[in-house]
Formats: C-alpha cells, structure tokens, sequence
C-alpha cells in the first residue's frame, strides 16, 4: 500500500465487482450444533454489509471464510479460490479487523502494524514503511510509538483497522469496526471505511449489529438470521424495488379523493391538508390514482415513492426469516 | 506529502518467500527478550563455560604455558568423550534456566491478548506459528551449546591432529544429536505449558515442577525397589541417559554397594538402568504430547462446544 495523492484518483480502479465471495451450500456445526446452514449465493459488491440478529452466524461466517473454522458442508470461494484447498492463497489477499481486542503484549503500535506486514509477506523495510503510513492513513501518527497497552479503546480500534490494511489486501474483513467508539470517532472510521471503498483497490466485508454504519457504507447486504441467509440484494435497488408506498402532494378538496382511494381498497392517510400517503393495493395502478384525482377535480403536484431505510428491510428479512436465500 | 492526501493502495512489490516467514518470530521475540539486562547478562554468563573448555583445550597443547604454571599435563582433565560429555551437561543446564526466563511468555501471551487471530488471518499457518515460537528458544540454546560446543571440537581437532579429528567423529555427532534432543525438548515443553498457563511466573514453576519433582519422585521408587528403573519417570535422568549412550558412555549396570572383607570382594550389589530404547521412547512420547497439547490450544478461536 502506498499512500499517495495519486492513488485516490486511481483511473483504473483494479476492485474485484465479479464473484467476490461465492457462498457453495456452506454449512458450519460446532458440536453437532449446526451454526451456519447450506448458504448459497455470490456476492459482488465494493461493500457487502453482514446484518443479523445476535447469534445469526455472522462472525462465524467470517471465521470460516478467514479459514479458523472448517465448513462441515459445501464450500466457498473468495477470488474463485476455494477457501479448503487454497486457504493460504487466500489469506494472502484479505486483511482482518477482529471484533475483539487483539494485540500483542508490550508493543508499540508501530511495532505491531510492522509484524504484522511482515507476517503477509512483505520484506522488512517495506514492512515499517507501510506501517508508518498506515498509522497516519487511520490517524494514529502521532501515537505510534506508544505501546498498545496504554491506547484508549478507540485507539485500539483504528490500530486494529491498520494491521489489517498495511498489507493493502484485496479484500478486508471488518468485524464491527464501531464497537465502543463515541460519535466522533465513530464518523472517522466510518469515512475511512468509505474511502477505502471509494479507493476502488478493495472490497469490504462488513459485519455490525448497528443498521446505521452499514446502510453508511454499505452497497449491498447480507442479512443472515439463525444461520440461514435469509436477504442478499443491492441496497439501492432493493430501497426503489418497493414501490407500493406513495407520498403525494395535491391542491384541491380532498375528502372525496380520499373516498375514492379508499373504495378501490387503498389505504390512506393524510398528513397535512395538501399531502396523502397511500399504500397501494394489487393489481391497483398509479393511472387509477390519476384517474381518480380527475373524476374528484384534485391535481397531483407530486407523487413519489417512500423508499425502504435499511431497517425497513432488515425487518421485513426478519418476518420473512425462513426462506432460503 | 501530506498526510491527509494519503489514501488506500495495494502492495505491488515483491513478497518474502513463505518458507522464511517463520523467522520472522524470533527475530521479533529477541527484541524483547535482550530488553532485560538480567537476561542479557545471564545468558554473556553462559558463554563463561566455553571459555574455560577453550582454556583447557589450549592447555593440554602448550607445553611452557603448562611449565610456567607449574601444572602436569596429567593434572587437567583429559579431553575426551567424558570431557564433551560433562561440557553439555553444563551448557544443557544452562540452557535449561534459559528457556525457563524465556519459554513461558511465547504462547501465552498471545493468548492472553487474543492475538493468535491476527497471526492466523495472514498466510501463516499454525505449524509455522510454533514452529516460529520454537525456533526462539532452539536458535537461542544452539549458540551456547552445539555451536561452541563443536568450536571446542574442531580446535581440539586442529592441535590434536587429522588422526583425532577421525577416530572422534563421533563426539561431534554426540554433542549435535545430543544438545539438538535437550533443546527441542525444553522448547516443546516449555510452549506446550505456555499454551495452557497463561500467567508466566505460574508456567515458570510448571516447568521448574516438571523437572525437578518427577526427579524426587524417581528417586523414591529406585529406593524402594531398589532399581534404577524409576529413571523413567525423570527427565533429568532420561536425557542423561540419551548423552551418555551418544557419547558411548553409558553403563546399564551400575554398582551400587560393595562389600569388601580382608581385601576381597564378599558381594556387589548393581542396579539396572532402563535400556537406552526405554529413554529414546520416553522423550519421543513426552514431545509427542506437548505437540498434542499445543495443537489444542494455538487457535485463532476457541469453540465451546
């Protein structure tokens, strides 16, 4: 990883969109106690958000991909490579943000971010070199000769989000990358994780509990519930898919519009003198709103669609929780 | 370049070659071990032994040195199997007390901070991770034993001559073989019971424990006995054993009490020593545990089943 003024304005973006993770009937049981079951799908995106309750499997997820768990069934791949025979090849492209504290005793945190590079393979010097750019990438510059012990918790965080970029891997694995940070410091991380993302040089796995940090960095999502993957979709696509819920602005009387709407078996609802929102039915179409808005002599200055917020959706993945993928 | 213009790239240079990367431990792990002067002293300490062999050696070749100290050759002490054999047991004591002040941190350590996943989500598997935990301790033994130890070797061989050098190969190979089985098997054992006692002064007295108490306890059932079959259970008798059969200096029979009256031998009294095989088998079986020991515990995550 260089870090140069150059790379943000990289014309040639090098992130891997085609089949980053390919999820292959993945199942994983400790104990006899199956933890993720027969997962399937192929995931693309700069940023993959892992959503799901406690307990829905998304760290082990994580560690099974990482190779720390060996899948009891199926498979999966990451870069094409099948993480059961070609784990090690793997590993060599994927940084890891544990969720836990993980550090070694009595080191500075440049010492540290420097073993660790030098552990993904790189030569000594360019090791420390990195390791110091790494540190002043996630703010930690100025602290970086100070040993781990004696860093605040969200110190600790950014030193972890820095041994698993100094090795610029192709893809990077963060586990709750927000845990225990305050307002401010959690809107850093947040943008470096989008700078990252934007940098077009990695993809991002992420895993959180919290909606908001996903639906900030996030394009598309994974949401996994009891170990079954119960959601994966754009998030964007998925917010303009629902089209049923209409937020519209009119002028004219509305009382008997209203009647109308609701004798074709919508409901309705007026929130001010001049706005409706309406749920639509099946088989109703907006030409019939049209139509009858002329028949009531009301006109529609604006109709628009309510989108899904990311919790709408990880709601609707929860009531909608044992299907397949 | 300022800092805030920085952004996220890839590494595009060349990597080091995979087989290395274990080394990559040791070389981390001496930093902090030479960060205490009492170490660092202990260990310039261990190389005081040497010295004095190099001493001897030079002694026993220089005539007017010997005739300016007043000393018959006959005095000092022969340079031989014996001498090799008494220069491990020396530096294999030392040695010992080395990786009792450094064993014990490597693994648990790195359990205790939950860092063996940042190891393992890199192309560094687990058997490199120990073996990298090893190598600190066999790297550091093998400069205060075998590597001094056929230095002494080859100088005895330079002053003696070709003919020395070739009818005592044989040393050499005991002081290689014989320090390499002592180091290993600290280094095992000392990572095996830092796998599992994570505070460091607690797998200090562990290990101290291990060799010191079975030894007590050997001791009491070669009384009751009256064998030397309790050996078996004492790994400072094992190992001594293995040197002796290297250096072709062990005796299975060893006498025990002799009576003797109006200058003849009324009865001899031996004990058994167990056979070189039984103490070979022994260690094999004690490193094939810590091996055992150690691959339940290095883990990036513990399942709890």
């Amino acid at each position: 990883m260089t870090y140069s003024a150059a790379a943000a304005t990289d014309p040639q973006p090098s992130v891997d969109t085609s089949g980053v993770i390919t999820l292959d009937n993945l199942s994983v049981s400790f104990g006899g106690r199956p933890i993720l079951k027969d997962l399937r799908g192929e995931l693309r995106g700069r940023a993959i958000g892992l959503l799901g309750p406690n307990g829905a499997g998304k760290t082990t997820l994580i560690h099974t991909l990482l190779g720390f768990h060996p899948p009891t069934s199926g498979t999966a791949r990451i870069f094409g490579r099948d993480i059961r025979s070609e784990a090690n090849q793997i590993k060599s492209l994927i940084g890891y943000m544990p969720e836990r504290d993980s550090f070694i005793a009595k080191m500075s945190c440049v010492h540290l971010v420097r073993f660790m590079a030098e552990l993904s393979g790189l030569p000594p010097g360019a090791a420390l070199e990195r390791a110091h750019e790494a540190l002043f990438f996630v703010g930690l510059g100025e602290a970086r000769y100070r040993n781990l012990d004696t860093y605040s918790l969200g110190m600790k965080q950014l030193a972890k989000l820095a041994q698993a970029i100094v090795h610029g891997p192709k893809l990077i694995f963060l586990d709750e990358p927000t845990n225990g940070l305050d307002p401010p410091a959690r809107l850093r991380m947040i943008k470096m994780i989008r700078e990252i993302r934007d940098s077009g040089q990695a993809n991002i796995v992420l895993s959180s509990h919290l909606l908001r940090d996903v639906e900030e960095c996030c394009e598309e999502i994974l949401i996994l519930k009891d170990g079954r993957l119960v959601t994966y979709c754009n998030l964007e696509e998925e917010r303009k898919a629902n089209k049923k819920f209409l937020m519209l602005e009119t002028r004219g009387e509305l009382k008997g519009f209203v009647e109308a709407v609701g004798g074709i078996g919508c409901e309705c609802a007026m929130t001010s003198d001049h706005r409706l929102k309406i749920i639509l039915q099946e088989g109703t179409q907006i030409r019939d709103l049209y139509r009858l808005a002329a028949d009531s002599e009301i006109q529609i200055r604006r109709l628009t669609y309510k989108r899904d917020s990311l919790e709408d959706i990880f709601l609707k993945a929860m009531e909608n929780g044992n299907g397949g993928s | 370049m300022a800092v805030l213009e920085r952004s996220y790239k890839r590494f595009q240079g060349a990597l080091s070659p995979e087989w290395s990367r274990f080394l990559i431990i040791p070389r981390h792990a001496y930093r902090d071990v030479f960060r205490s002067k009492l170490f660092t002293a202990f260990f310039a300490l261990s190389f005081i032994w040497p010295l004095v062999c190099t001493i001897l050696i030079y002694l026993h070749h220089n005539v007017e040195a010997l005739a300016i100290m007043t000393i018959n050759v006959r005095d000092l002490l022969p340079i031989d199997a014996w001498f090799f054999q008494v220069y491990l047991i020396t530096q294999g004591t030392i040695g010992f007390f080395l990786a009792v002040l450094v064993g014990p941190q490597q693994v648990s350590r790195d359990l205790t901070n939950n860092a063996l996943p940042l190891y393992l989500c890199r192309p560094f598997s687990r058997s490199e991770y120990v073996v990298g935990k090893m190598s600190v301790i066999i790297i550091l033994l093998s400069t205060m034993t075998w590597a001094p130890g056929l230095i002494l070797f080859l100088l005895q061989s330079y002053l003696e001559g070709w003919s020395w050098f070739s009818e005592n190969i044989g040393i050499a190979s005991a002081i290689f073989i014989g320090s390499l089985v002592w180091i290993l098997l600290l280094a095992l054992m000392s990572q095996a019971i830092s796998a599992w006692v994570k505070w460091r002064m607690a797998a200090r007295a562990a290990l101290l424990g291990l060799f010191f108490i079975p030894t007590i306890f050997a001791a009491v059932v070669n009384e009751l006995f009256q064998t030397h079959w309790g050996h078996i259970f004492d790994l400072q008798a094992l190992i001594g054993n293995v040197w002796s059969g290297l250096f072709g200096t062990f005796v299975r029979e060893v006498v025990e009490h002799r009576e003797v009256r109006n200058n003849q031998m009324v009865a001899v009294a031996f004990r058994t020593e167990p056979p070189l095989w039984a103490s070979w088998f022994v260690l094999f079986l004690i490193c094939a545990f810590c091996l055992w020991l150690l691959s339940r515990k290095v883990k990036a995550y513990e399942v709890v089943k």
